[in-house]
């Protein structure tokens, strides 16, 4: 029998913050993780630390991405500390490009929604081409200009999850790969995960598995809505520096590679890539940035986020089962400095937050009834 | 470091390897010329500036890249010499190339 | 051009060659895709164009590969040629690059005939300049017929070694040493499949006859060396070593000045295209290779993919070659109205001669089955060259909590460069299973992604 405080099961960006967060307040984790060939967001992922553009259609998430944003900083510097490892986390502002006049009256009021929700917290300036050529001076005339944010910023995904779990195995989480669950009983002594490791029990769980979370979820009474939705991204060579800031299409990491995104695409469980959508994404890429069209390409890939019915995150503690909890939200990057802090106080019960009800899987059976 | 086996009986074409002109037969690759003129280098890695030459000359190892007319990060084994042709280092990541 | 075949095989080796002449000449609608200029493959590369001196170094059975050329001429099937294919999935349409344009053919069936690739020999300081492949030699002289001119070094393990060794004496290139890395209790445990082999006994005679010609030129030959490695600051200054410890040499360190070395240790499975289109693979643990799953046709477990040659399990090139036949059958019969018993008829006459070619693998590969010391190198040498990651950073992964290679990639880089794992993936697998202590078959290999070959983003666009 392996007695801990906590379980988290899911070792990708959501559950090592989290993990991590609990670890940092002296509690004994125990991480299940999954194999080599999950499907891993965390990996598939575009490393912004983004406010533009979130929440226009939820006030809290528009509020709660804010703070996570604004945690970044500290945070960037406390896991880098800790771990030892460099996580290219730069607040460096960031842009969305418009390409059209509509592109752009559409962007105007999205960002003056967000603006409006977080009562001026959310900062922005509509820059208009020669603003933009300003700042970065191989764009193109196709693009017409840009919503511009300082409080977006990007960081190696990679690298943060890697240092997430350097900074759990400093604060003694027990990081068990490779685990497949069979079944999750909760009892009045705790919960008790049957594991690949065998039987793993704590006071409390929380379900951190990304598209695992719904089988997870019926397991302790929770009905968890999980929407998939796939994102393709490709990468190229390395290149001389030329972009210094992350714009939501394109962004150059600190290797000096381009990381060039984005699309959405119903297609189920399928993390595979299609030429059409590859071909979809260059185009726009070689249309803000044309010196682009003779870089090569390296890879390609496909990626499953874990959306909810209304891409809002879920946090919720189940009813049925008291101490078992559920996080469940793509933008695992931003949202990690939230995780670690303010989200692991209130699965550890030291603080109440107000905001995080709002989270809860009720905002879905209202609109139901 | 390297020759040809036979000196005679293929038509050669003049190219430039990092400023110098070289008379190479025609039909070879580049890596393969530049492995002819005696070059110990054709790159330098971005990652740490370490030296290069060509490894597998059968396109796989990305090792031979070298900055071709201009054009940087080409595989030099997987490209033939022309008349003319500019071959330099690959210094590190590739340049940008605006379009004309 | 066309946009749907028949049959589409993807190769200009001797598997690929053999498979589209026969299928064409069933009167079957077929292209070739093939990277070179000229058919070939690696193994018979030129040689439609190659001189008559040229045949005089590389021996006749290269000139094998002019006959199969011929026949792939006449056979009526179009040939792609500088066409790589940058994308393939599961829905089989294959994404052809051709003068920096991109296409997409599909076919009712797809042959995949991509050969393989010399095996990474990981050992410190294959880096510098001036340390190549074998294979790379052997590149310079079929297609260009250079030769390395200075101090070389030959060393490794394997067929290829002997017969690049044999091409450079007939070519009068001086061999400073051959480094033989083959440890000595492989031989003991090949002997016992020697008559096994004896059907196939012309291969052990080469063999003989490589390594008689080797010593007759007074070719220093160092036998069961160990810590091999390459040094220099720039470039390749010598080639070190230790002789095995016992009577003879004692475990003395030899260092030889040279300017090029050449390494082999055998060939691995080309995998990315059938990987990519969703075929199984299956670890054969003779030939330390992952190989494409398949029946004697050359079915894979995708219904409208076949493979042949050495991408489903190393078979050489004659051998390879008869599987192309034995898949055309197959293509007859299911998409060609060729009955079954006609193809069975047909069939057992290739069939007993690819008995006879395949005698000698067991005996090959465990003799020449790669040394433990360049699977598992050093903590300090490098295993990925693109990123420049070396073996302690995989090892420190895997302690870490990576239990397969793509999250040590994720964390480490290692994998990520231009050559996408290529020249790595072997050596990362083989250390997380060494450092996990867990099987190699559940460990498991690199994920492959799109582009399978380099496109730049204007090509894409414009696709």
């Amino acid at each position: 029998m392996k007695d801990f405080d906590f379980i988290v099961v899911g070792g990708g960006l959501v559950g090592c913050s989290i993990a991590y967060g609990l670890a940092r307040q002296k509690h004994r984790v125990a991480v299940l993780d999954g194999g080599d060939r999950s499907f891993r967001a965390s990996r598939g992922n575009f490393g912004l630390v983004w406010v533009q553009g979130k929440g226009a259609n939820f006030a809290p998430y528009a509020r709660w991405t804010g703070q996570a944003a604004n945690l970044w900083p500290h945070f960037a510097e406390q896991l880098t500390a800790e771990s030892g490892i460099e996580i290219d986390y730069q607040r460096s502002g960031g842009m969305h490009f418009c390409l059209q006049e509509q592109e752009w009256d559409e962007r105007v009021s999205e960002m003056e929604l967000i603006r409006q929700h977080t009562d001026g917290m959310f900062e922005y300036e509509m820059l208009g081409h020669d603003q933009v050529k300003a700042l970065i001076p191989q764009i193109s005339s196709n693009v017409l200009g840009a919503s511009y944010s300082t409080q977006d910023g990007h960081v190696n995904p990679l690298y943060l999850l890697q240092a997430l779990q350097q900074g759990m195995d400093c604060h003694q989480v027990r990081y068990f790969p490779n685990q497949v669950i069979d079944k999750i009983e909760a009892r009045q002594d705790g919960f008790h995960a049957h594991a690949t490791e065998g039987v793993v029990s704590a006071g409390k769980i929380v379900l951190c598995a990304g598209l695992g979370n719904r089988g997870l979820g019926d397991m302790l009474g929770m009905d968890i809505p999980l929407v998939v939705d796939r994102g393709q991204i490709m990468i190229t060579e390395r290149l001389q520096p030329f972009l210094n800031l992350p714009t939501l299409h394109v962004r150059q990491t600190a290797e000096g590679t381009v990381q060039i995104g984005y699309s959405h695409e119903d297609v189920g469980l399928d993390d595979g890539t299609s030429p059409s959508v590859l071909k979809k994404i260059a185009r726009r890429a070689v249309t803000m940035f044309p010196f682009l069209q003779r870089v090569r390409l390296v890879r390609a890939w496909g990626a499953l986020r874990i959306m909810t019915p209304d891409n809002n995150p879920i946090y919720q503690q189940s009813a049925e089962c008291p101490g078992a909890f559920t996080v469940t939200c793509h933008s695992g990057v931003t949202l990690s400095a939230m995780h670690a802090g303010p989200v692991a106080e209130w699965i550890a019960g030291r603080a109440e937050h107000n905001q995080i009800n709002h989270f809860s899987t009720d905002r879905f059976n209202v609109s139901q009834n | 470091m390297f020759r040809r086996i036979e000196q005679t009986g293929s038509d050669s074409v003049t190219v430039r390897i990092d400023n110098r002109e070289f008379q190479v037969p025609a039909g070879i690759s580049v890596a393969a010329a530049v492995l002819l003129c005696g070059f110990r280098k054709v790159r330098n890695t971005p990652v740490t500036d370490s030296p290069r030459l060509p490894y597998c000359m059968m396109g796989i190892c990305f090792d031979c890249l070298m900055c071709i007319d201009g054009v940087p990060n080409q595989q030099a084994c997987q490209v033939e010499v022309r008349d003319n042709m500019a071959i330099d280092y690959q210094r590190g990541a590739a340049e940008l190339l605006q379009q004309e | 051009m066309k946009s749907h075949y028949q049959v589409l095989v993807i190769g200009g080796g001797p598997a690929g060659l053999a498979t589209a002449s026969a299928a064409a000449r069933q009167g079957l609608d077929v292209a070739l895709v093939d990277e070179q200029q000229a058919p070939g493959g690696q193994i018979y590369r030129n040689v439609a164009t190659s001189k008559d001196w040229a045949i005089k170094y590389l021996g006749k059975d290269y000139l094998r590969g002019k006959q199969l050329v011929v026949e792939f001429r006449q056979s009526g099937a179009d040939y792609l040629n500088n066409a790589s294919v940058w994308y393939l999935d599961e829905r089989l349409e294959a994404g052809l690059l051709m003068d920096g344009c991109s296409r997409f053919i599909t076919a009712d069936r797809l042959v995949l005939a991509c050969g393989a690739q010399e095996r990474p020999m990981p050992l410190p300081g294959w880096q510098l300049p001036g340390v190549m492949t074998a294979g790379a030699g052997q590149v310079l002289l079929k297609a260009s017929g250079i030769v390395p001119d200075g101090r070389l070094v030959l060393a490794g393990s394997g067929p290829l070694l002997l017969l690049l060794a044999w091409q450079y004496l007939q070519a009068g290139v001086k061999i400073e040493a051959l480094v033989d890395t083959t440890p000595g209790w492989r031989l003991v445990e090949a002997l016992p499949s020697l008559p096994r082999a004896l059907p196939a006994i012309d291969y052990l005679f080469k063999g003989l006859k490589f390594m008689r010609a080797i010593r007759n030129a007074g070719i220093p030959v160092y036998r069961k060396v160990d810590n091999l490695r390459a040094e220099g600051s720039d470039s390749l200054e010598s080639v070190c070593f230790n002789l095995p410890a016992g009577k003879a040499g004692n475990g003395s360190e030899i260092r030889i000045e040279a300017d090029t070395l050449m390494l082999h240790q055998g060939v691995i499975s080309n995998l990315r295209l059938p990987l990519a289109a969703g075929c199984k693979v299956e670890w054969n643990g003779r030939q330390q290779n992952w190989q494409v799953s398949k029946d004697k046709w050359g079915q894979s477990s995708v219904k409208e993919v076949m493979v042949v040659g050495d991408c489903a399990g190393i078979v050489g090139a004659v051998a390879a070659e008869l599987q192309g036949r034995l898949c055309a059958l197959q293509l007859g019969h299911e998409i060609g109205g060729l009955d079954s018993g006609r193809r069975d008829a047909a069939a057992q006459r290739i069939d007993r001669s690819l008995k006879r070619h395949l005698s000698i693998r067991p005996f090959v590969d465990k003799l020449y089955a790669p040394a433990p010391a360049f699977q598992l190198p050093d903590d300090e040498t490098l295993v990925c060259r693109c990123e420049e990651v070396k073996a302690g950073q995989i090892r420190q992964a895997a302690r870490m909590g990576c239990v397969g290679p793509n999250q040590v990639k994720a964390f480490t880089r290692c994998g990520m460069g231009p050559c996408q794992g290529c020249l790595c993936g072997s050596t990362v697998s083989a250390l997380i299973a060494d450092e996990i202590d867990s099987p190699l078959e559940t460990v498991g290999y690199f994920r492959v992604r799109p582009p399978f070959k380099p496109i730049t983003l204007g090509e894409l666009a414009d696709s």
